[in-house]
């Protein structure tokens, strides 16, 4: 039944985070079957397939946050640095600090815009004093591409801000504290086209500092984001390669007729 | 397979029929409403009037002008003597109720010292603090009426107290005056002499206990119930269990109250403390539920993205659930209060109906409470405590309010703009 034939995806770069075997179920459905994948340190990868593919269950498997659903059961074995994130020595908690995660539809806490980025480094000590913390917030406001925007109202409501600027709070939020991995799920699908080229190009330049995972249903958004491009379809793992080499030379049907917008 | 539809007219007879019928149903609606609003209001003004009117006597006092003759009279008092610590010895000692009857007798006749109150000595007492020097020459005290002469005074009394308030009103003796001992003495058993601290100060007392217990506990098992524990066939025992509970009739939990606290426990009969203890199970539910619903409404996704910066449950419930959910919590404490504010019959279970004539100084001592208080003095034969019942009304009514403004104040500081 399921392919998992595509996992040799000649990776170069260093391996961050690998998935061997893993089979997700929501109850007695089963929402992944035998996905085995390696993310590339350093690199962008894109997962992309039609709606209920399972990639975004998929990509909550990689920093836990699919314990927060009580039917869920994740089995087989992911490792982050060669650490096996499901053991009982992995503290979830820290897991979620190394793995951050950005979400498909923009949410800020109610709170200032500089409590929104504060609030990570705060609750895991990264700040030693007031200082320390305003310049965590302005590089984060800085890498996240906020910062000319929002420097003169950083006491202001980080719900007050557009869309766009809400989702690259988010990201600021997320690098405020550090982390290794950025899983980004479907983050531009809540927003206009201009909103959507400034998250692209924030990826650009974050590409290289993090490995950046990314989910999305726009196909020209993975093409040009990511360098590495995995295609879910029916909770299986069907294609996973260099990006231009699925978009130009696809050796599954079923991706070349998702990609070409046979189905989808 | 398509059928060919007529095209639709949209002016026809029938249409504007529909329409019109539409109208008239959103008219008629509208109206009901209005109706509605309309008549509640009458009713809370109706209300308002009659308390009001009959209450707001009560907390004024009929005085009478007492002329005395301190030098005449057979008081044993220099004005030496009431500076210094030993003048409340003093004053004790100097028999003013004996010159007070005697006084009364000499300006109103025989039996004069009837139209003034048992406590008009401690009138002339304290104007003796006052001005000592009243002891060297006669002066004219205004000193409390008498039940019937003050009720005479205010609206209507017997026949014959009638006579004599227009027999002294003539003279110019009465005089109305704000009375501040209704709101700084205790339950008695003269009207002309009861106040409602003693009631006032164990509402406060037992409410303090009501929501020191009842709040973090009924909070608590919320986000428990909410955040932490599964569903099952246990959680849904509980979660029905305490939908009944808020059901209740509120005399059950006073056997409760008295077979737990009192007979069980050991606790002292008729103290705030049992009083709060008893109110506060009853109150629990009712925080539990609006606290449930409130944490429940708050969107998933603030959730998510404490827990994608690396919170920890606790974390995420204490920084972001709560604070979230506070002002729904707040709503239901208010109700929860509210309704425990005014509780008379499980507060009777307990021994709270007890005659209590000082204030208590502390959860532990004897007490009653306002619902209670009203209770009582709306079953005295004494025509005099009518208005103060309602009076007594009027300040339970503005503990309330009170409670509730601090209520919605606390409410609309925790709200979150979106």
């Amino acid at each position: 039944m399921a392919s998992t034939a595509s996992t040799s995806p000649n990776i170069s770069a260093p391996i961050k985070m690998a998935a061997q075997d893993v089979n997700v179920f929501y109850g007695d459905k089963q929402a992944i079957r035998n996905v085995s994948i390696d993310v590339g340190m350093d690199e962008v990868t894109a997962f992309i397939g039609p709606s209920g593919c399972g990639k975004s269950t998929f990509l909550r498997t990689l920093n836990r946050m699919n314990d927060t659903v009580a039917s869920a059961r994740v089995e087989g074995r992911i490792t982050l640095d060669g650490e096996d994130i499901y053991s009982t020595a992995m503290d979830v908690v820290q897991l979620r600090a190394r793995v951050g995660m950005v979400f498909q539809k923009p949410n800020p806490f109610p709170k200032s815009i500089y409590e929104n980025v504060a609030y990570g480094p705060r609750i895991h000590g990264l700040a030693n004093s007031r200082a320390d913390m305003d310049v965590i917030v302005e590089q984060s406001l800085r890498r996240a591409g906020l910062w000319e925007e929002v420097k003169d109202r950083l006491q202001d409501s980080g719900t007050a801000l557009s869309g766009g600027q809400q989702q690259r709070l988010c990201i600021g939020r997320a690098i405020a504290v550090q982390p290794e991995v950025i899983l980004m799920d479907e983050p531009c699908s809540a927003l206009d086209p201009i909103a959507t080229a400034k998250i692209e190009e924030l990826i650009h330049e974050l590409r290289g500092k993090y490995a950046i995972v990314i989910v999305t249903h726009n196909m020209q958004q993975a093409a040009r984001v990511s360098q590495r491009t995995a295609f879910f379809h029916l909770g299986t793992l069907v294609e996973y390669g260099v990006t231009s080499d699925i978009f130009t030379n696809p050796r599954e049907e079923r991706t070349k007729d998702y990609i070409t917008g046979r189905y989808g | 397979m398509s059928h060919d539809r007529t095209p639709t007219d949209w002016s026809s007879p029938v249409m504007r029929q529909r329409i019109a019928r539409r109208y008239a149903a959103e008219r008629r609606f509208r109206l009901m409403g209005l109706g509605a609003v309309t008549l509640s209001a009458g009713f809370l003004l109706f209300l308002l009037v009659t308390m009001l009117s009959g209450g707001l006597t009560g907390f004024l006092r009929t005085d009478i002008a007492l002329p005395i003759n301190f030098p005449a009279s057979p008081v044993m008092l220099e004005p030496a003597m009431l500076k210094g610590p030993n003048a409340q010895q003093a004053l004790a000692n100097a028999n003013l109720p004996a010159v007070t009857t005697a006084a009364a007798r000499a300006t109103y006749g025989d039996k004069g010292e009837e139209l003034l109150s048992d406590s008009a000595w401690v009138a002339v007492r304290d104007a003796l603090l006052k001005d000592p020097s009243l002891l060297e020459r006669s002066a004219v005290i205004p000193v409390p009426a008498a039940s019937d002469i003050d009720l005479a005074h205010k609206r209507e009394g017997t026949a014959e107290a009638e006579a004599t308030v227009a027999r002294l009103t003539e003279k110019g003796a009465l005089s109305s005056t704000f009375n501040l001992d209704f709101l700084t003495m205790s339950d008695g058993t003269d009207p002309t002499q009861v106040g409602i601290w003693g009631a006032l100060k164990g509402s406060l007392l037992t409410m303090a206990v009501t929501l020191l217990l009842s709040f973090p506990i009924g909070v608590m098992t919320a986000i428990y119930l909410e955040e932490y524990a599964g569903r099952n066939r246990w959680t849904d025992l509980i979660e029905v269990s305490i939908n009944n509970l808020a059901a209740v009739p509120s005399i059950i939990f006073g056997l409760l109250g008295l077979a737990v606290f009192l007979n069980a426990w050991m606790l002292p009969r008729s103290a705030a403390i049992v009083g709060g203890l008893t109110l506060a199970l009853m109150t629990m539910p009712v925080i539990v539920i609006a606290g449930r619903n409130a944490v429940k409404a708050v969107p998933p996704s603030i959730r998510d993205a404490a827990l994608g910066v690396g919170a920890s449950p606790i974390q995420v419930v204490f920084h972001h659930v709560l604070p979230l959910a506070m002002p729904g919590i707040l709503t239901g404490t208010i109700i929860g209060m509210a309704r425990a504010l005014g509780e008379t019959a499980p507060l009777l279970m307990i021994g709270m109906r007890a005659f209590i004539a000082t204030p208590p100084g502390g959860v532990t001592d004897p007490a009653t409470v306002l619902p209670v208080q009203i209770f009582l003095w709306s079953d005295e034969v004494s025509r005099g405590f009518v208005e103060k019942t309602s009076a007594a009304i009027i300040v339970l009514l503005v503990f309330l309010l009170a409670m509730n403004g601090i209520a919605i104040y606390l409410r609309n500081k925790f709200e979150t703009r979106w």
